[in-house]
């Protein structure tokens, strides 16, 4: 027995990305969670926050407290960080259109606190320019975005020298579909045109710059194919510090280092034998902290059953102490890179490097990023490499253990509980939210609100730096959809350009040729007996911009034959039944991801009725509990999907026979 | 047998023409639909719907241009000062289907560009594919348009543009709105094409880009006025900027300022006819071909049917059809009379 020896390296920043229902509760567990040895905090904020409205407003019906905690105004903020020293502590936001308001509303407690917000130190996301590609929470147009982000980016430089102003995301990409060359170069782009747009500012001294440079973080994914993942940590390394000297000519190396935090692949989690996911998350975990060079400056691991619903304390807790057997029992911290000098690793390295190269000039060659997602090149090549992972899946050529090979499993202890292993929000939480929300409207200083608020509407229209008048705002009182909606009045609100007209090679990314066929057969005979093409629509109701799932469907059901209307996403129920009837679909396709379905669903449905429209067939597809599948087939879905049915090609004919059996024709015998 | 639901096309008009949007939609499905009994209630809903109407009525836009050109965003800044001057608009928006031996299925997303975020009673858009027809816009067009202007102050047809094969928009829009994209080769080879007689209105879009719109713009203006053109219409050429809202409200006046110029000059009925006969005789030979419209006399005798029922030719239109059937069941094997209709599925499944 050997006593771990004392110069080991410090640990990575250990978090839990969390919170849920309300401020409240959401601080009681961060105080659990850093009482059980979590060294930083990661606050995941819902939808409403995230998209710049209040809880009261219509489109946050329902999305109030689920997939995060509602942040509507500063008194939320205070009770969110009750009792925690603000100053000694390190805290990530995931928040991205709105991350300059929630960015003031923390300066504005700390400064209400007596804190010097030099103090202050953690992360905003702020990558609002990944959410076109991806989340899908952006709100305004790219130009704004991207001054957003240079505002922030110019403020804490000079007021909050500690914080990671912006964290440029490849973890959306990989889950959108990206190859590790994509996920290099297409980061390393929009690192390029955020730090373009500082620099074009003027705002920032030539020598400055570096630090600037410094402050840019990544937040960085890692999935199962842990050798290549690694080895695409230390190409992004080697990249960035090639690239911050010959393009920003930074000297110091110190200030050109590869700083990122990671959360580790959520896509590749599975429904089917969700225990399997333990090992994953280890295996990837391993994949950011054992290269040295390469290693993680904070790591948040997903719980083992994300892919069925919201993790409980005790997932969460089980996530934090993989990371700390790794931190605290292995012998990986004693070591200097264990990678350097093999010949393997570095050939591996090199071939990243030269495909995320090319990819970059390529993307350079079409005016940047900017104008790559606008034309829509990157969002195709995303889609397309994700049609090829579902194929190579479907085809069983990527092999998933318990989804597509080794399904045979004895029934699992951990998911027979009575609270199906995941918690449910508290149901009461929105119509609490709003409750103090309105009370918190009626105590303010009206006054001070609308000087607040019209600063803020100026220095949007003058350029200004919207910091300032922001911070002005939360210390004032002013509500997250006053700010959101002020800089919608100046700024617009983005439409994606494109929407999915994706042109892809379809012999490429069709699945078993044989099957597609014998599907378009029976699509266009379906359509011939109800005397048209089969129609279908897809959309998002609620706020979760999650698109990629949406996009595949109506992807696939195109490649099979259907004429697919592909709304987008933040629908209201009524904006869909209404196009469910100006259209004239044969069915609705909904997706949620946020957990918010049964009240959506069920909006979605009355207002068919409405309409009129209740003979035509809803689906639906998201992460939705087994026992929520349920009670919404006994409301009239005639089919919920959830991650566990991987095979499109098996959810088109489902959906074929779905459609026959509402027009009174027989279904049609499986194609397997 | 399916139970198809098919609305009884009388009270289904009457309610069209009252401006219920749940009977424009079953209006449309109907004109949609081919089973045979759905082919006669649409012949009957047309009927009623021209009955009693003046061909004098609404306004029938036809937009197009090549693809990423903005059309959408610049038919929804269009749509946004129609609205606030009070006026209704129904859409349709066409958009290629993929080819028939790849399922000929077709993504629809123009909808996402054209609606506004709030919900608005004045709008209505119905999305199309264009089922690989040659000329780029589907045939159920025409019959569609017609419904939604019994309803709506303003119909808009918008469809994708190649360059060389939008000779159909002018067979359904009384006014026609070329968007052309600043230095694009698309733009030079439609004035090369010759299909530049067919636009009464050209948008330059993305005016923000400065030199290369205004280019764009000097090479239309010295194309689009010919001396084969109407006279007394100018064919303006106007730069706008869809997403910036930049130069909307003087491109949005030239729409009014045409129709009243065709109205003016007695052409709006005269256009609606010919366009309603161009259709007729399009349909007739999509679905038989020169052989079958030899079989009724050719051209010359379809011309003078449809001379006698100027008003009505949906009527004329499925009166000839159905006398072209009854030819080729007499020169033909009855059951390679029409590829149009599927009432067995059987055989395909």
């Amino acid at each position: 027995m050997v006593a771990a020896r004392k110069n080991r390296d410090q640990p990575w920043l250990m978090r839990t990305y969390s919170g849920h229902s309300s401020a409240k509760a959401s601080n009681a567990l961060y105080r659990t969670n850093l009482a059980k040895g979590q060294t930083g905090l990661s606050v995941a904020f819902d939808l409403p926050t995230q998209t710049g409205y209040d809880a009261d407003s219509p489109l946050a019906r329902g999305e109030v407290g689920k997939v995060g905690v509602p942040i509507s105004h500063i008194e939320d903020m205070d009770q969110l960080f009750d009792q925690i020293p603000l100053d000694q502590m390190n805290t990530s936001m995931t928040i991205n259109a709105t991350a300059a308001w929630l960015l003031s509303l923390y300066i504005g407690l700390a400064q209400r606190r007596g804190i010097d917000p030099k103090k202050l130190s953690g992360t905003t996301q702020n990558d609002i320019i990944k959410e076109y590609l991806s989340r899908g929470t952006y709100i305004y147009p790219p130009g704004p975005s991207m001054r957003l982000i240079a505002d922030t980016i110019t403020y804490t430089v000079k007021h909050v020298p500690k914080w990671n102003p912006t964290n440029v995301c490849s973890y959306h990409l990989q889950e959108a579909g990206a190859s590790p060359v994509q996920e290099l170069a297409y980061a390393l782009c929009t690192a390029m045109a955020v730090l373009d747009r500082v620099k074009a500012s003027g705002e920032i001294k030539p020598d400055e710059f570096p630090q600037v440079v410094e402050r840019i973080s990544f937040f960085v994914n890692a999935g199962i194919r842990f050798v290549e993942e690694c080895c695409k940590l230390r190409a992004f390394g080697e990249m960035w510090d090639e690239l911050t000297l010959a393009r920003y000519k930074v000297e110091d190396p110190k200030l050109r280092r590869f700083r990122y935090g990671v959360q580790v692949n959520s896509l590749g989690l599975t429904e089917p034998q969700p225990e399997n996911n333990v090992q994953r998350i280890v295996l990837e975990m391993l994949a950011v902290v054992l290269s040295k060079r390469a290693r993680a400056r904070a790591i948040q691991l997903p719980a083992w059953n994300e892919a069925m619903g919201l993790p409980r304390p005790w997932d969460q807790q089980w996530a934090l102490r993989m990371q700390q057997v790794m931190a605290f029992e292995t012998d990986l911290l004693e070591y200097a890179d264990i990678l350097d000098g093999s010949p393997v690793i570095a050939a591996k390295v090199s071939e990243l490097i030269e495909g995320a190269r090319r990819e970059i000039e390529n993307v350079e060659a079409q005016g940047g990023i900017i104008a790559a997602i606008e034309s829509g090149y990157i969002k195709r090549e995303l889609v397309g490499s994700h049609m090829n992972r579902l194929r190579a899946i479907e085809s069983g050529d990527l092999k998933i253990i318990g989804v597509n090979c080794f399904q045979e499993t004895a029934e699992s202890p951990l998911t027979g509980g009575s609270d199906g292993a995941i918690m449910k929000t508290n149901p009461a939480a929105e119509r609490e939210q709003i409750e103090r929300l309105q009370a918190h409207r009626k105590s303010r200083n009206g006054d001070e609100v609308g000087a607040a608020l019209q600063g803020l509407t100026d220095a949007a229209k003058s350029g200004d730096n919207i910091m300032p008048s922001s911070i002005r705002c939360a210390v004032a009182g002013v509500t997250t959809g006053e700010w959101g909606d002020s800089l919608r009045k100046v700024f617009g609100e983005f439409r994606p350009p494109t929407g999915i007209d994706i042109a892809i090679d379809s012999r490429e990314v069709l699945g078993k040729r044989d099957q597609v066929t014998d599907l378009r057969a029976r699509v266009a005979s379906t359509g011939n007996a109800v005397g048209r093409p089969l129609k279908l629509l897809v959309g998002k109701p609620g706020l979760d911009g999650h698109s990629n799932g949406a996009e595949q469907v109506a992807v696939k059901a195109r490649d099979v034959g259907f004429e697919v209307v592909y709304d987008g996403i933040r629908l209201t129920p009524q904006q869909i039944a209404q196009a469910a009837q100006e259209e004239g679909v044969h069915m609705v396709g909904l997706s949620i991801l946020s957990g918010s379905h049964m009240e959506l669903v069920e909006s979605v449905l009355q207002e068919l009725r409405l309409r009129d429209l209740a003979n035509v067939p809803v689906i639906v597809g998201g992460i939705v509990p087994r026992e929520d599948a349920e009670k919404l087939t006994a409301l009239g879905v005639k089919a919920v999907y959830t991650p566990k049915d991987f095979n499109l090609n098996a959810i088109m004919e489902d959906m074929v026979n779905v459609i026959r059996e509402s027009n009174g024709l027989a279904r049609l015998a499986s194609l397997h | 047998m399916p139970q198809v639901h098919l609305p009884d096309p009388e009270q289904l008009a009457s309610r069209i023409l009252r401006g219920e949007r749940a009977a424009v939609a079953a209006g449309l499905n109907l004109l949609d639909n081919k089973l045979a009994e759905a082919r006669n209630r649409s012949t009957r809903l047309l009927a009623a719907l021209a009955d009693g109407r003046s061909l004098n009525d609404g306004h029938l836009i036809g937009v197009t241009g090549p693809p990423g050109a903005g059309k959408s965003s610049l038919v929804a800044a269009m749509i946004r000062e129609w609205r606030l001057s009070g006026r209704t608009v129904g859409v349709l928006a066409v958009d290629p289907s993929s080819r028939p031996e790849l399922g000929g299925g077709a993504l629809l997303g123009d909808r996402i560009r054209i609606k506004n975020s709030s919900h608005d009673e004045g709008l209505f858009i119905r999305s199309l594919a264009n089922r690989n027809q040659l000329g780029g816009v589907a045939i159920e067009v025409w019959p569609m348009s017609w419904l939604l202007s019994a309803c709506f102050d303003i119909v808009v047809i918008e469809t994708v543009g190649v360059g060389q094969t939008e000779i159909d928009i002018a067979e359904i829009g009384d006014t026609v709105c070329y968007v052309a994209q600043p230095a694009s080769g698309d733009t030079i080879q439609y004035l090369k094409s010759g299909i530049i007689e067919i636009p009464d209105i050209f948008a330059v879009n993305k005016c923000d880009l400065g030199a290369p719109a205004r280019k764009t713009a000097s090479e239309i203006s010295r194309s689009a006025p010919r001396q084969d053109r109407r006279d007394d219409w100018d064919y303006p050429v106007c730069l706008v900027s869809a997403t910036m809202n930049t130069g909307i409200t003087p491109f949005h006046k030239h729409f009014d300022r045409h129709r009243k110029f065709l109205a003016d000059a007695g052409l709006l009925d005269k256009l609606r006819i010919r366009h309603q006969s161009a259709w007729v005789v399009r349909l007739l030979k999509e679905e038989f071909g020169t052989f079958g419209l030899e079989l009724i006399g050719g051209h010359a005798v379809i011309g003078e049917h449809l001379g006698k029922n100027q008003y009505n030719q949906f009527e004329e239109y499925e009166r000839m059809r159905k006398h072209i059937l009854s030819r080729f069941m007499s020169v033909n094997q009855p059951s390679s009379s029409t590829k149009k209709e599927h009432p067995d599925e059987q055989a395909t499944v």
